[in-house]
């Protein structure tokens, strides 16, 4: 347990919305720099869980978390953590891009701005940077100052994860950041994500076989709360353990 | 021959609908109508100018004054420091509403608010002179507690609850997204409100003071009974004012029918009529142009 390549641990995980279990005794480790993709059908609770490593859900008045999530050995749901400084250390970019109605500028630099940083140099060359990291910055260099809403749906997605990673996470949670993005869009963000992996860990949630395979180190496997399965993504796609793995990986589930 | 009747049975609403449409329409230009002819005559008399910028009121002497400059003031400021006052208590009140309180207490507080919407002006006006007045003499000393700074307050409580509810369906209609996108970066719930709900709701937010502000410069009740009735330019916020509602409401009766006092009356509606107007076009202009906030379009 006390491997020091673990940046993220779940411990017999159990979530529940009022009296609605949606995850069970759910354990698993997320190792640094590297990318586990989250894959089941839908409403198996793979935002739910994702959305329990950045304590999102403690929005949800009804919600309740037995078990344990470490993020370097700390339990994240210890009362004397600091939900505020959690989210920066571990940030998230969403299904549907939410940028604010603000300028491309001002969407990178609010992270910045509100974990205290006030040295206009610094975020002038943090916001360049991230938008740089996140491949965008050919496209919108030239109107900075427009607002973000201009932007098209995938050309929104990257500015997210530029506003992500502008504010130095260590890991980044990703909730199906291609699901509404054209091929190119998506192909755009894959790419983006073999870079991250060097800097960051990164888990992400998607529907997509082929993403998951092309994308992750490891992959895991919800199905209606409960982890079924998790492993190398070559030989979780290749070899699966369990029946229930393979026929959903083949698309014969029903 | 059902389909045919079905056909001219909805011409037949059409039309029902079309005339009951311009009928309020059609009200709406008359009185328009009769308030211009009832109102420019007085022109004959003064000038434009010395009627809008004249310092003196004094209708029934001889020769009478017809200037409205200190009822104009009297109404910018009334309105003005109604304004500082229930700007920043409804807005806060529909944050705390909207954003902070539990489910429970928003549905205790938020039909109070409303509540207080539906109090007569009559009786705001009533509780301004009997309560707020003698207080207000005491604490400060003065001379009346009737004054613009009573009216104000009063003007205030009027318009909190159109200011707050219009504003805290602004911000309720702001994308949970963004909430989430700004907490997901660290920041506090607190500067979240501050710097995403807030200025995303910027637009219901104007329109919801606009409107609050154009009932306190048009209602007349409540400046009849507390403004104190003096028409001279304030010195303070606590010398008595005459604003334009109350002038025309407390003289109308004694002026004499067609008369220049009756023309002048009608000419401050005239008045008044632009500048509701004025803030009815600036509100409509503010939620038009930042129409397209919140959630991002794909
Ligand atoms: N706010 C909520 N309140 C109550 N139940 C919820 C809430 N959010 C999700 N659920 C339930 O929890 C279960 C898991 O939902 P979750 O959104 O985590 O699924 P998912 O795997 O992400 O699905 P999808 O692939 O469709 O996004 C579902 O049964 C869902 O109905
Ligand atoms: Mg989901």
């Amino acid at each position: 347990m006390s491997d020091n390549n673990i940046k993220m641990a779940s411990e017999h995980l159990d979530f529940y919305y009022g009296d609605f279990k949606a995850l069970h005794d759910v354990s698993l480790q997320f190792r640094k720099k590297q990318v586990t993709a989250l894959i089941g059908p839908s409403g198996c609770g793979k935002s739910t869980y994702l959305r329990c490593l950045n304590r999102m859900n403690d929005l949800i008045p009804i919600s309740r978390v037995e078990g344990k999530i470490l993020l370097e050995g700390e339990d994240i749901y210890n009362t004397s953590w600091d939900v505020v400084s959690l989210r920066r250390r571990v940030g998230m970019v969403f299904q549907k891009p939410n940028p604010f109605p603000k300028t491309i500028f001002e969407n990178v630099a609010y992270g910045l701005r509100v974990n205290g940083i006030r040295d206009k140099s610094e975020i002038e060359k943090r916001v360049t940077e991230s938008i740089q990291q996140a491949a965008l910055w050919d496209e919108v260099k030239d109107r900075l100052q427009e607002s973000a809403l201009g932007l098209s749906g995938g050309q929104q997605q990257r500015l997210c994860i530029a506003r992500a990673l502008a504010v130095e996470p260590e890991v980044v949670l990703m909730d199906e950041p291609a699901s509404a993005l054209d091929p190119i869009a998506t192909q755009k963000i894959e790419e983006l994500i073999h870079e991250l992996k060097q800097q960051y860990t990164i888990i992400i949630v998607t529907h997509s076989m082929q993403q998951a395979a092309r994308v992750s180190d490891k992959t895991a496997f919800f199905y209606i709360g409960k982890l079924i399965e998790v492993g190398d993504t070559d030989t979780l796609f290749t070899r699966p353990r369990l029946k229930q793995t393979e026929d959903y990986i083949t698309g014969r589930f029903g | 021959m059902t389909g045919n009747r079905r056909k001219k049975a909805e011409k037949t609403m059409k039309s029902l609908f079309f005339i009951i449409a311009t009928a309020s329409v059609a009200v709406l230009g008359m009185i328009m109508i009769f308030l211009f002819m009832e109102g420019l005559p007085i022109f004959k008399e003064v000038s434009v100018k010395n009627f809008l910028f004249g310092k003196y009121w004094y209708p029934t002497s001889d020769p009478p004054d017809f200037g409205i400059f200190p009822l104009i003031i009297a109404s910018i400021s009334v309105t003005g420091v109604s304004a500082v006052m229930a700007i920043p208590l409804g807005v806060m009140t529909a944050v705390y509403l909207a954003e902070l309180a539990s489910k429970r207490v928003a549905e205790i507080v938020k039909p109070m608010v409303e509540l207080l919407a539906a109090l007569p002006s009559v009786v705001i006006g009533f509780f301004g002179m009997v309560v707020v007045a003698p207080f207000l003499q005491d604490i400060f000393d003065m001379p009346t507690g009737l004054n613009l700074f009573n009216a104000s307050l009063m003007l205030a409580f009027m318009s909190i609850p159109t200011i707050c509810s219009i504003s805290e369906d602004a911000i309720y209609s702001v994308p949970n997204a963004l909430r989430e996108g700004s907490l997901a970066l660290g920041a506090t719930q607190w500067e979240t409100i501050i710097r995403v709900v807030l200025p995303a709701s910027i637009s219901g937010i104007s329109t919801a003071v606009i409107l609050g502000m154009s009932r306190a410069i048009g209602e007349t009740m409540v400046v009849l009974m507390v403004a104190g009735g003096a028409a001279m330019i304030p010195g303070s916020i606590f010398d008595p004012v005459r604003p334009m509602p109350a002038s025309i409401a407390a003289e109308m009766a004694e002026a004499p029918f067609r008369g220049e006092h009756y023309y002048a009356l009608f000419a401050t509606g005239i008045v008044l009529f632009l500048f509701t107007l004025f803030f009815n076009v600036i509100a409509d202009f503010i939620s038009n142009r930042y129409r397209q906030v919140g959630e991002a379009s794909l």
